[in-house]
């Protein structure tokens, strides 16, 4: 990358959001830069990779959508009367697993970090922007297989694929999908390597490690995740595939297998999974919440260390979901002491930003409304994990609906709703347009509801011993149920509006113009959409992160404090 | 016969909270009270703090940028302390229930558990059956000791706030004592396949009368030592063991030096101990011995399998000096053999339970309870 000399347009104060009316698209940007369906097949661009995830992953999240409604249907009632209980285990399985691997994992790494990471390190792409292709043709492929794994008639494992079920009872096409998921690793390793290497070999001059925005740590975090984790999963995959297809005995005491070696090894990496799924929705967060209450982020490297912090602890953590397996009871207890040691540094975030929002600037925009409906959810969702981590008390609530609540909580109140928050705060920057203010907000709103009656009676129903992963329950559980299902159809309307109005603002939302919120970050000091190659010159970078101290100091005409805080 | 059917309670009506049926309940829902309050706590304290800062720091013009503060250090120690501190208080109360509830007592009646694609077999000491029902008696440690014909499958009882994974090819164990009479639901909540959600029975708590009422209410089987000891026979065991085979007498309980891989090692001869030996005998041959002995996978039902282990226990002299307990590892064991034993009528071994409450010793094959007290 070749330096070019320092241009005060990247150290400019952001444009003034009050007058967005004057703006227009740009000729020159990403989009633009050819219309042909090969232009998008073949592209190279992070952004268009960017979003052809993005049409990809939306397409999941419908199938998983679709699959999760006709569950709380089913639920409605006592009695299994929707269903055969096979096609209804078929029906947990498919929306597990459309939404874990095919929509969670890759959300805001694949979509939002795709396209936002060169733009706020200021590099031109990823730094192998094949690989990065390659990585949403695995995607792609894999999901296809999902897909006619769905058409096929389905898998009825669960999307935990326990063995010895899994490896030797399953009647199901328990092995094409085994090889979809499998293959939708190596799409999350490669994004994963090219994130790491991304970060230590393109930043822009004077980026150093602490200028970079906390989102950037936050994937490089999830990214050392992906490929130390990963390839874990796939080897225990092949493992079922051995078993089932070879009859090795890994897994079937009746082979001289281990059925609960199988949930070490698939734990080992799908609890880590879970910091993939959340740690780049804090990034977001971290992002959002500082633009709209234009306070610096309180307490940066402690956000950024706590972000690796929990990559690293997330890793000595399976054991926790295996306490009544008969595991060892101290061991059990290293992995519940480990398990509250990682609440700590979440709490630190969650305390954090609250702090930034204090003496701040707070505007309740669209993406604001999601990040705060974020930091709720996930403070419940974090809470009820302490329940869980708790040995004795997981003994009562384990594999009840409690834990279905809470992963929930975690996984959409949490993850979803980061995800969310930030597709609306880039939105203007990824198409150039604003979308429907009014739109957006009911949204916001009926998702939060809608959330918390579908999945606050189901901690109830948790603690009442209703188990998971039942087609039929005891009348008694009804009511809240009804609750649940009731929810379940105000959420799915919050999720099913985005897709309209976003969709609409492409062709007649307001021109965004390059800095809508009046945010700080490299990302808003280029065009929206952005050129080709992110910048038209490659940037200098002379301000921490958030520096809205400088964006004060210029719009009060005062001069710029001196003290620039990390080096 | 009286009907003990007549005290059944209907299910239980719409609640909020499991009734309390065992001696954990009351403790597991102190821990639940507690980590609610914690929770309730945070969830005022944040959501009171987010409306407070998004109302008294509203924007309010689009060109507010507010003045920066420092990060305060003592602010980030502080909230990384105190819920460092909250995190421990949980997993010491959370660490100590589970302990306490893997601690099994020595005095604990045993049943035997089975779980199948898709219902639960229980046999109790005295060889009664039930299918997708577990009756105990009120007031006596229970301890389960369970296993799987196929898939994993875990044995839940919401209002003993009990639950353990049952788990094929090892027995797993778990114990409570009933405190509530009352009839109460059992579930399956390891997902098993096609009928995960009717695996469903029901729990029974009962008086010890009328436990011991119902388990003379209709024909039981042979006890399970019994019926081990004519599998003995009809599996031709007895033809080497005691000669070129190790004798079996007196082994349960007790440390064995058996070959594992090439090594020597000390095995404590549990349960999970004989059955293996059963089942894949030239992994862990005992030393000195030929490995003469087939496999008996796939030819014994987990049942035979129970029997045979329940013949092996039989067959301990009451007189010897009972184990001190297992002599490594974290998960607790019962501090030697438990009911059913036979030896238990005739020898001077001191029987857990309370004749002169009208209960008499189960698993005694003379002295089978026959009438009503």
């Amino acid at each position: 990358m070749t330096t070019v000399p320092f241009d005060p347009a990247f150290d400019r104060p952001p444009e003034d959001a009050s007058t967005p009316g004057e703006h227009t698209i740009p000729a020159d940007n990403y989009l633009s830069n050819g219309h042909s369906i090969s232009s998008w097949l073949l592209t190279v661009d992070h952004k268009r990779i960017g979003i052809l995830y993005l049409i990809s992953i939306t397409f999941f999240f419908a199938i998983g959508g679709l699959a999760a409604t006709l569950m709380r249907l089913e639920l409605a009632t006592p009695k299994a009367d929707m269903f055969e209980p096979d096609n209804y285990n078929k029906l947990f399985t498919a929306h597990g697993v459309a939404m874990i691997f095919f929509f969670l994992v890759p959300s805001v790494p694949a979509v939002l970090g795709n396209f936002l990471l060169p733009i706020m390190i200021g590099a031109r792409d990823l730094a192998f922007p094949r690989i990065n292709l390659l990585s949403w043709y695995l995607y792609a492929i894999a999901g296809a297989m999902a897909i006619v794994v769905f058409a096929m008639g389905g898998v009825d494992t669960g999307w935990t694929f326990y063995t010895p079920y899994s490896s030797t009872f399953s009647n199901t096409n328990v092995v094409l999908a085994i090889c979809a998921i499998f293959i939708a690793g190596f799409s999350s390793i490669f994004t994963g390597l090219n994130f790491i290497v991304t970060v230590h070999t393109m930043r822009a001059p004077g980026m150093t490690w602490f200028r970079m925005p906390l989102f950037v740590w936050s994937n490089y975090a999830t990214a050392l995740i992906m490929i130390l984790g990963t390839p874990v999963l796939a080897i225990a995959m092949l493992l079922v595939l051995a078993e089932r297809l070879a009859g090795i005995g890994i897994f079937d005491p009746r082979m001289g297998g281990d059925p609960v070696l199988f949930q070490h090894l698939f734990w080992f990496y799908s609890h880590p999974a879970v910091y993939i799924m959340i740690l780049p929705g804090f990034g977001v967060i971290s992002e959002v919440i500082t633009a709209f209450s234009r306070k610096k982020v309180f307490g940066y490297s402690f956000i950024a260390f706590s972000s690796l912090a929990i990559a690293l602890i997330g890793f000595l953590v399976w054991g926790h979901h295996m306490f009544i397996t008969g595991i060892s009871t101290y061991g059990g207890m290293v992995f519940s002491l480990l398990s509250f040691l990682i609440a700590v540094p979440t709490a630190i975030k969650i305390f954090n930003w609250i702090a930034t929002m204090y003496k701040g600037s707070i505007s309740l925009d669209t993406p604001m409304l999601y990040a705060l409906a974020f930091i709720g959810l996930f403070l419940i969702g974090g809470l009820t994990g302490l329940f869980l981590a708790a040995m004795g008390m997981d003994i009562h609530l384990h594999d009840t609906y409690f834990v279905i609540a809470h992963f929930h909580y975690v996984m959409v109140g949490g993850m979803v709703t980061a995800y969310l928050a930030g597709i609306h705060f880039w939105w203007p920057k990824m198409t150039g347009r604003m979308y429907n203010d009014v739109w957006s907000k009911i949204s916001a709103v009926l998702v939060f509801m809608g959330f918390n009656l579908t999945f606050f009676p189901q901690f109830l129903l948790g603690y009442l011993g209703m188990p998971r992963r039942y087609a039929a329950y005891p009348d008694e559980f009804q009511l809240l149920n009804v609750l649940s299902s009731a929810g379940a159809s105000i959420l799915a309307v919050g999720f099913a509006l985005p897709l309209f109005y976003l969709v609409k603002s492409l062709w007649d939302g307001k021109v965004a113009g390059p800095n809508p919120w009046g945010a700080a970050g490299l990302e808003w000091q280029t065009t929206s959409p952005p050129p080709t190659f992110n910048f038209d010159e490659t940037p200098i970078v002379t301000q921490e992160a958030y520096a809205y101290d400088d964006i004060r100091a210029d719009k009060l005409g005062l001069p710029r404090p001196e003290n620039k805080g990390h080096h | 016969m009286m009907s003990v059917l007549a005290q059944f309670e209907k299910i239980e009506p719409f609640r909020l909270f499991p009734k309390q049926a065992s001696n954990f309940a009351p403790e597991m829902d102190a821990l639940y009270f507690f980590l609610t309050a914690v929770s309730l706590f945070f969830t005022v304290l944040i959501f009171g703090l987010l409306i407070f800062f998004v109302i008294k720091y509203r924007r309010k013009h689009v060109d507010e940028y507010p003045e920066q503060l420092p990060t305060n250090m003592v602010l980030e120690l502080t909230w990384t302390f105190i819920p460092l501190l909250i995190a421990l208080v949980m997993f010491f109360w959370g660490a100590k229930l589970f302990v306490r509830m893997s601690n099994i007592p020595q005095n604990a009646m045993e049943i035997a558990v089975t779980g199948k694609q898709w219902m639960w077999n229980v046999q109790h000491p005295t060889g009664k059956r039930e299918k997708n029902e577990l009756h105990v008696p009120l007031g006596r440690p229970v301890k389960l000791r369970m296993t799987s014909e196929d898939v994993i499958h875990s044995f839940a009882l919401p209002a003993f706030r009990a639950k353990h994974d049952v788990v094929p090819g090892r027995y797993t164990e778990m114990w409570f004592t009933p405190t509530e009479a009352g009839t109460y639901y059992l579930f399956c909540t390891e997902y098993c396949g096609t009928l995960h959600s009717g695996m469903v029975g029901r729990l029974v708590v009962m008086g010890e009368q009328e436990y011991a009422a119902w388990l003379t209410n209709s024909v039981a089987d042979e006890a399970p030592h019994l019926a081990g000891a004519k599998l003995f026979e009809q599996f031709s065991c007895i033809t080497c063991h005691g000669q070129q085979a190790p004798t079996l007498a007196n082994i349960y309980g007790t440390p064995r030096r058996v070959v594992r891989g090439g090594k020597t090692v000390e095995v404590f001869a549990d349960e999970d101990y004989v059955r293996r030996a059963i089942l894949n005998p030239q992994a862990e041959l005992v030393e000195g011995y030929p490995p003469l002995m087939p496999t008996y996978q796939g030819i014994l039902t987990e049942d035979q399998v129970n029997q045979l282990i329940a013949y092996v226990k039989s067959l301990n002299d009451t007189n010897s000096s009972r184990p001190e307990g297992r002599p490594v590892d974290a998960a607790p064991m019962p501090q030697g053999a438990i009911v059913p034993d036979p030896a238990a009528a005739s020898g001077p071994r001191e029987s857990v339970m309370h004749v002169d409450d009208g209960i008499v010793p189960f698993g005694s094959a003379t002295t089978r309870p026959t009438t009503q007290p």
